[in-house]
C-alpha cells in the first residue's frame, strides 16, 4: 500500500491504496464517490469517465498512482452548493438521462468539451462523447441538452395544474439524482462489513464435474470465508420465470449446460476473492461435446439437455385462422423467404449487482431488477421460505430491457447471507454479465405471404425456430408471442403460424425488448416490400391498405378497439415521399454511395400473453397530511416513477408536487408486476389512476359530496370544496391503519385477456401498440457499410402519459433496433465484452423525427398503451427496406454487417452478370 | 508483494528493468482491459513519470515522437501534412478518454493486428528507438513488430520514441479506417498512405494496411509500381488485386477474409485518390 494525494472535486484527498488499483475503484470503494459508475473496467463504455488534470479519462484505466498530485473531478464535483450546473440542469430538463447509469460519464465528457468549446456543433459533440455508451436514450436528447446548456427555457415547463399532469412533459421526478451522481444503483452501496461474493463459472458448454475439498484453499487465503455449492441451497435449487418451470439451478449440480453457468461461489474479503483464480478451485471437469446452433440440437439422437424435453424441443406455438392454401389461391403475388437473426445482448451499462442480509428469519435483498415480486417469489422457493419472509428492495436500475427479469446475483447473495448470517454483496464484471445472463433468441424463420392484385393481403404461412439456449427462461413467451404477431400489424384473413423453441448448449435466451416480435417483423416486412413491388404499389401505401384497423380481427380472432397504424403511416407520408424522391434523384448520378428509404411496421400486445398480469397500487394519507403513492412498478429508466405519479395525481386530484413516492420495496408496495412487455403504462397506469380515484371516492364520501367536488390537501387536514361549501376533514381524528396512515386508496387492474384455444384463437392481450418507422440510409456499395442518415418514427401510444418519456423510449428503441439491424450479434464464448460486441455509439444514431399518435384504448388509463417494445420492432425492417432501395439487395440476415452486405451486393451482380465495380 | 516502480528518467527505468522482470505500464489502456475480473498482480514499471519522453520535436532531418506522447498530443500538435494520416489515426484510437491516456508507444508495443497507430507509422517509415542498460538502438518499425502481440522489445528494454525521417518531396498522407460503427471500433481494415509529390508525379509512396495480417503490412509491390506515375485523379485505378497479395487476412467476428481483402483494395484505391492534389 502507498499513500496518494490528489485534489478531488476541489478538496485535498489522501488515500492508502495499492498503486495499481484502478482509480475508479479507489474513488468508489475507498472514497465513497459512487457517482462514478463502472460498466466494463476496460475503457469500452466510458461510464467511469472523470476529469484528471482537465482531461476526460476512463478512471477504470488509470492506476491510482498516476492520479497522485493530480486534480480529479467526478460527477459529484459538477454541482455547486447543491445547485445543479447548467449542463446538469439541461440534461435533467431535456430528458437526457433515462436509467442514468451512463449519465455521469456523459456529463464528464460533455464538461470536458464545454471547457474547450462553449458553442460546440453536433459533430463536435459526437466526437467528444463518442467514448461513452448509452443504451437507453438513443443519444438524441443528450445532444439536445448539450446544445442548450445555459438556455433551457424551451424545455422548462410549468408545474402542471391539478388534473393536468397526464400528458404533460413533466421532467423526471427522480431526475436530479440521476444527474448529480447521488442515485444509488446495485453496486453503489452495501454495509461496511459486507463480504464480497464471486461466482465461479463453467469453462465448458457441456460438462460434468465434481467438487473436491475447499479447506486447503481457505487455508491458503485467510480472507476466503466460505465457498457455497449446490449443497448449500436451503430450498429448491432451481429458478425460472414461470411459476411451474424452475429448470435453472442457482448453483449447478454435477452437470453444466452452458459456459458461464455458476458452479460455486466464493465469499470473503474483496482482496481474497479477487486474488483466487478459477483454476485454483478443486473442481474436476469432464467435458462433453456440446450441441449448438440451429441444426444439431434438434437432430435425431442429439444429446438431450433436459430429461423432460425429448429432442431438445421446449414447445410449439400455433395460430391458425381461415385456410392458408385457399388464401394463396386467391393471391396474385406470393413470396416465400427465409430469414435469420442471432443472439443479441441487452448491453445495459450497469452489470448485475446487489447485496443481501439476513434479518432473523427473513432475507432482504437490495438489487438491480425489473421485477421485485417475481424475484421475491423465486427466492422464497430457493430459500425454502414463505414469500413474505423475503424482502426485495430494488436499487435504481441501470438499464434492463428484459435482461434483469431473470435472477442473477439474487440467489447467490441470499444463500450466502443466510448461511453466514452476514451481509454479502456481489457485482458482476462485464464478462460474466455477458456470459451468464440472457440474450435475445436467435431465430430462423421461413415465411410465405400472398396478396391479391389490389394489394390486399390474403394469406400468411410462417414457421419460426427459436434457440432458447440452455434454459427455458422466457422461451415459452417467445414461442407464444411470435405466432400471434407473425403477420405483422395487418389484416390477414388466412394465417398459419407455428413457432418452435428448442434448447442448445448456449447462453440462455430470454426476454429482450420484443420477445421475438422484432425477429418476426424482419420477415413479415421484407415480404410486404416484395409483394408491394410485384403489384406495383408504393411500400408505404401498401402497408396503409393492409394496416389492421379498429374493429378488424387479428390472426387470433381478437377484435381491436384501438389500432392507429393507419394514422402512423399517414403521419410519415410526407417525409416518406420527399425522402424517397431525394434518394431516387441522388441515385441517378451516384455510383458507389447510394441512398434508400425503407418503411417498417409493427404491433405489440401490451402485457403478458393470455395470462393474468395484474397490478396493484396504493395511495395513502398520513395524519400529517402527507400523501404517498406506493408503486411497485419498477422504473428501469423508462420513467415509471414519474408517469405513475402523473396517473395517480390526476386520479386523486392532487398536484404532482404534493404527492410523495415510495417505490419498489416489496414490504412497502404491492405487486405491480414486472417492468416488461410494455405493460406498466397500460396496466400499472390504470392501477395508479384507480388508486387515486379510489382514495378520492373515499374522501368525497366522507364529506358526503358529489363527483365534481375538489380536494385541498392541507397540513393535518383535507378540505373538500363542493360548490360554495367546504368540508374539513381533520386527519388526526381518523383512526390509523396498520402502516400509520389514516386513508388508503387501492387500484387494481388486470388486462382483459382470454386464453388461446388449440388453434391459437382468443384474446391474448388487452391492447396493442402500433408503429411505423421510416429510415433514410446511405450505403457504400464498395464496402457494404450502411449509415442511417435520418429516421421517422410514428407511434400509436393510445394516449401519451408524458411525451418527453415517450420520445425517449422511441429514440432508445430506434437505437437498439439500429444495432440489431446493422451491428449487434452476440457470439457465445467470443463477444463477451463491449469492444467485440458492438452497440451503437453517439455517432451512429441520426436525427429521429417522432410522431406521437393517440388512438385511445378504451381499457387504458386515459386511453394509454405501451411504448417500450414498440419503439424497437419496426426499425430493422425500415433500415432493410432502405438498403433494398439503395442496393437492390433484400436483407435476410440480421445484423446486416458490412461483410454480409458486400457479399450480397457482389452475389447480386454475379446473378445479373453485371460486373460494374 | 508486487512491485510498482515509478522512475523519473530513462536511466532509472532501464536500471529497474535490468534488475527485475517488470511489466511496462504507460497509459494503461491495454493493460487493464486484459485483466477484467482478474487480479492485478504484475510487477509494474510505470514510466509515465519520465516526462522527457512526451512530445513531438522537429530535428534537421527527422521528427521525433516521444514514447509517452499521448494520442491527444498528436492531434493537437502543429505538424506538416505529412502527418495528416497519423493525426486521423489518433482520432480513431478509442474515444477521447483513450486518446488522452493512451500513448503512441503503448499502442505499438501492444502490437495488436488492429492497432490504429501502426499503419500510419509504417507509412511514415518510422524507426523505433529502444533503450536498456546495454545502450540505445533503433530499428525499422516493420522489423520491430513480429506478429500478433509479438515485438522485438527485449525484456530489459523500453521504447523511448520514434524517429520519422523527413520526406524528400512535399508529402501528404491519409488514414482510412473501416469498422461497423462510428466510434470505439476495432477496425475491420485500415489503410495509411503517404505520397510524396515530385512535381505532379509520385515521388515516393508508402502504403500500409492493418487488420489484414498478423501485423500491419506495407504494400511494397504497389509502392514501387506507382513511383513515377502522375499523381492525378485515376491513380486509384492503378491499384491491382495482386498488389495486395502479401496480405493474409483471417475470418473473425468483424468480417471474413474475403471481405477484408476486397475492402482493403477499395480503401487503398480511395486513400490514393484522397492524396491527389485538388488544384
Amino acid at each position: 500500500m502507498s499513500k496518494f494525494d490528489f485534489t478531488l472535486n476541489g478538496n485535498r484527498t489522501t488515500v492508502d491504496a495499492e498503486p495499481v488499483r484502478r482509480l475508479a475503484h479507489v474513488l468508489r470503494d475507498d472514497l465513497g464517490f459512487t457517482g462514478t459508475k463502472i460498466g466494463c473496467d476496460a475503457g469500452d463504455c466510458g461510464a467511469c469517465t472523470v476529469s484528471v488534470d482537465g482531461r476526460q479519462v476512463c478512471s477504470c484505466l488509470v492506476p491510482v498512482a498516476q492520479a497522485d498530485g493530480a486534480e480529479v473531478i467526478t460527477v459529484e464535483g459538477l454541482a455547486e452548493n447543491g445547485k445543479l450546473s447548467d449542463l446538469q440542469e439541461a440534461f435533467h430538463l431535456y430528458g437526457a438521462a433515462q436509467c442514468g447509469i451512463c449519465t455521469p460519464g456523459m456529463l464528464m465528457a460533455a464538461s470536458d468539451l464545454l471547457a474547450r468549446n462553449d458553442n460546440p456543433s453536433e459533430d463536435e459533440i459526437y466526437d467528444a462523447l463518442g467514448g461513452v455508451l448509452c443504451r437507453c436514450t438513443g443519444y438524441r436528447k443528450i445532444v439536445q441538452a448539450i446544445l442548450h446548456v445555459g438556455d433551457t427555457s424551451a424545455a422548462r415547463i410549468e408545474e402542471p395544474k391539478v388534473g393536468e399532469a397526464v400528458g404533460s412533459r413533466a421532467a423526471k421526478l427522480d431526475g436530479r439524482q440521476r444527474v448529480d451522481g447521488s442515485e444509488i444503483y446495485g453496486a453503489d452501496k452495501a454495509p461496511e462489513d459486507a463480504l464480497w461474493l464471486r461466482a465461479v463459472r463453467s469453462p465448458y458448454w457441456r460438462a460434468t464435474f465434481s467438487l473436491g475439498d475447499f479447506e486447503p484453499l481457505k487455508e491458503k487465503y485467510p480472507g476466503l470465508v466460505d465457498v457455497i455449492t449446490a449443497a448449500d441451497v436451503p430450498g429448491l435449487n432451481g429458478f425460472g420465470v414461470y411459476p411451474d418451470v424452475k429448470d435453472q439451478p442457482a448453483l449447478a449440480e454435477r452437470f453444466v449446460r452452458f459456459k458461464g453457468e455458476a458452479v460455486v461461489a466464493i465469499i470473503g474479503d474483496f482482496e481474497a476473492i479477487s486474488s483466487i483464480s478459477d483454476e485454483e478451485l478443486p473442481i474436476s471437469w469432464q467435458e462433453q461435446e456440446p450441441v449448438q446452433g440451429f441444426g444439431p440440437p434438434v437432430a435425431e439422437n442429439a444429446p438431450q439437455l433436459h430429461d423432460d424435453h425429448p429432442g431438445n424441443i421446449l414447445a410449439y406455438g400455433d395460430v391458425l385462422k381461415g385456410n392458408v392454401s385457399e388464401g394463396f389461391k386467391s393471391s396474385c403475388a406470393v413470396f416465400e423467404e427465409s430469414f435469420q437473426t442471432g443472439f443479441v445482448e441487452h448491453g445495459y451499462i450497469e452489470p448485475e449487482a446487489g447485496w443481501a442480509q439476513r434479518i432473523g428469519d427473513r432475507i432482504e435483498i437490495s438489487v438491480t431488477t425489473q421485477s421485485p415480486y417475481m424475484d421475491r417469489d423465486e427466492i422464497a422457493l430457493i430459500m425454502g421460505l414463505e414469500p413474505e419472509k423475503v424482502r426485495i428492495i430494488p436499487t435504481a436500475c441501470g438499464g434492463g430491457f428484459g435482461g434483469k427479469l431473470d435472477l442473477s446475483v439474487q440467489p447467490l447473495l441470499a444463500i450466502a447471507a443466510w448461511k453466514l448470517n452476514r451481509p454479502v454483496r456481489c457485482t458482476y464484471n462485464r464478462l460474466e454479465s455477458m456470459a451468464s445472463t440472457t440474450k435475445r433468441h436467435p431465430s430462423k424463420i421461413t415465411a410465405r405471404y400472398g396478396c391479391d392484385q389490389d394489394g390486399k393481403l390474403q394469406s400468411y404461412d410462417f414457421e419460426g425456430d427459436f434457440n432458447t439456449g440452455a434454459y427455458v427462461s422466457w422461451g415459452l413467451t417467445v414461442k407464444d408471442r411470435v405466432p400471434i404477431h407473425a403477420t405483422g400489424p395487418y389484416y390477414v384473413p388466412n394465417v398459419k403460424a407455428r413457432s418452435r423453441a428448442f434448447f442448445a448448449n448456449e447462453t440462455p435466451a430470454g426476454a429482450f425488448r420484443g420477445f421475438g416480435v422484432p425477429q418476426a417483423a424482419i420477415a413479415h416486412d421484407a415480404l410486404m416490400d416484395m409483394m408491394a413491388e410485384k403489384v406495383g404499389i408504393d411500400p408505404l401505401e401498401f402497408r396503409h391498405i393492409n394496416a389492421i384497423r379498429k374493429g378488424q380481427e387479428t390472426a387470433t380472432g381478437q377484435k381491436l378497439e384501438s389500432a392507429g397504424l393507419d394514422q402512423c403511416l399517414e403521419a410519415l407520408r410526407e417525409d416518406w415521399g420527399d425522402w424517397r424522391a431525394h434518394a431516387e434523384a441522388h441515385n441517378q448520378s451516384a455510383t458507389n454511395i447510394r441512398r434508400g428509404v425503407g418503411v417498417g411496421c409493427m404491433w405489440y400486445g401490451c402485457g403478458n400473453t393470455s395470462i393474468a398480469n395484474p397490478s396493484t397500487m396504493h395511495i395513502g394519507i398520513k395524519p400529517d397530511g402527507t400523501v404517498t403513492l406506493y408503486s411497485g412498478a419498477l422504473d428501469i429508466g423508462q420513467g415509471t416513477n414519474t408517469t405513475m405519479m402523473q396517473a395517480a395525481a390526476d386520479g386523486l386530484g392532487i398536484s404532482l408536487s404534493e404527492l410523495q413516492l415510495v417505490w419498489g420495496d416489496t414490504d412497502l408496495t404491492a405487486d405491480a408486476g414486472k417492468s416488461s412487455a410494455s405493460r406498466q403504462a397500460y396496466v400499472s397506469g390504470n392501477a395508479a389512476k384507480l388508486a387515486g380515484e379510489d382514495l378520492r371516492g373515499q374522501i368525497l364520501r366522507m364529506a358526503n359530496v358529489g363527483e365534481t367536488a375538489t380536494i385541498e390537501f392541507g397540513k393535518n387536514k383535507l378540505i373538500v370544496h363542493d360548490g360554495d361549501t367546504s368540508h374539513e376533514i381533520n386527519l388526526g381524528s381518523l383512526s390509523a391503519l396498520d402502516n400509520g396512515e389514516v386513508l388508503r386508496g387501492e387500484g387494481y387492474f388486470d388486462p382483459p385477456t382470454e386464453p388461446l384455444d388449440e388453434n391459437g384463437q382468443g384474446k391474448p392481450y388487452g391492447t396493442y401498440g402500433f408503429a411505423a418507422q421510416i429510415a433514410d440510409v446511405e450505403v457504400d456499395l464498395d464496402l457494404g457499410t450502411v449509415k442511417v442518415v435520418r429516421m421517422g418514427a410514428a407511434h400509436d401510444v393510445g394516449q401519451s402519459l408524458n411525451p418527453q418519456q415517450v420520445e425517449g423510449q422511441i429514440h432508445g428503441g430506434v437505437a437498439q433496433g439500429l444495432g440489431l439491424a446493422l451491428m449487434e450479434e452476440y457470439i457465445p464464448g467470443r463477444t463477451e465484452n463491449l469492444h467485440d460486441y458492438l452497440i451503437p455509439t453517439i455517432g451512429d444514431i441520426p436525427e429521429i423525427r417522432t410522431y406521437i399518435i393517440e388512438d385511445p384504448e378504451p381499457t387504458g388509463p386515459w386511453g394509454a398503451k405501451g411504448i417500450g417494445e414498440p419503439a424497437l420492432c419496426a426499425t430493422a425492417p425500415a433500415i432493410f427496406g432502405g438498403i433494398y432501395q439503395a442496393t437492390g439487395v433484400r436483407v435476410k440476415q440480421a445484423p446486416c454487417t458490412p461483410d454480409r452486405l458486400r457479399a450480397a451486393i457482389l452475389a447480386k451482380r454475379g446473378l445479373n452478370g453485371n460486373g460494374h465495380g | 508483494m508486487t512491485l510498482y516502480l515509478q522512475p523519473n528518467s530513462v536511466e532509472e527505468a532501464v536500471q529497474a528493468l535490468a534488475e527485475h522482470s517488470l511489466f511496462v505500464l504507460a497509459g494503461g489502456t491495454d493493460y487493464y482491459p486484459a485483466r477484467v475480473g482478474k487480479p492485478l498482480d504484475d510487477d509494474i514499471l510505470d514510466i509515465t513519470g519520465i516526462t522527457d519522453l512526451r512530445g513531438i520535436a522537429e530535428n534537421e532531418d527527422h521528427f521525433h515522437i516521444g514514447a509517452l506522447t499521448r494520442w491527444t498530443d498528436v492531434i493537437e500538435s502543429e505538424l506538416p501534412p505529412y502527418f495528416a494520416g497519423l493525426k486521423l489515426a489518433a482520432r480513431e484510437v478509442g474515444g477521447v478518454q483513450i486518446q488522452n491516456s493512451g500513448t503512441v508507444a503503448g499502442n505499438i508495443c501492444n502490437a495488436s493486428p488492429a492497432a490504429d497507430g501502426i499503419p500510419p507509422l509504417l507509412s511514415l517509415n518510422a524507426e523505433i528507438v529502444l533503450a536498456s542498460t546495454r545502450g540505445e538502438h533503433s530499428m525499422p518499425l516493420a522489423k520491430f513488430i513480429m506478429g500478433n502481440r509479438k515485438t522485438r522489445c527485449a525484456r530489459d528494454e523500453i521504447v523511448t520514441g520514434f524517429r520519422i525521417p523527413k520526406p524528400q518531396f512535399p508529402a501528404s498522407s491519409t488514414f482510412l479506417k473501416l469498422g461497423a460503427r462510428k466510434y470505439l471500433v476495432i477496425s475491420i481494415v485500415m489503410v495509411a498512405a503517404v505520397v510524396e509529390n515530385d512535381d505532379g508525379k509520385v515521388g515516393g509512396l508508402q502504403v500500409a494496411v492493418g487488420s489484414c495480417s498478423a501485423a500491419a503490412k506495407r504494400l511494397h509491390l504497389l509502392e514501387r509500381s506507382l513511383v513515377g506515375q502522375p499523381l492525378a485523379s485515376g491513380i486509384g485505378d492503378l491499384v491491382l488485386e495482386e498488389h495486395l497479395n502479401q496480405l493474409s487476412p483471417i475470418n473473425d467476428v468483424r468480417g471474413s477474409a474475403d471481405y477484408r481483402r476486397d475492402a482493403a483494395l477499395t480503401l487503398v484505391r480511395r486513400a490514393l485518390e484522397d492524396l491527389v492534389p485538388t488544384s
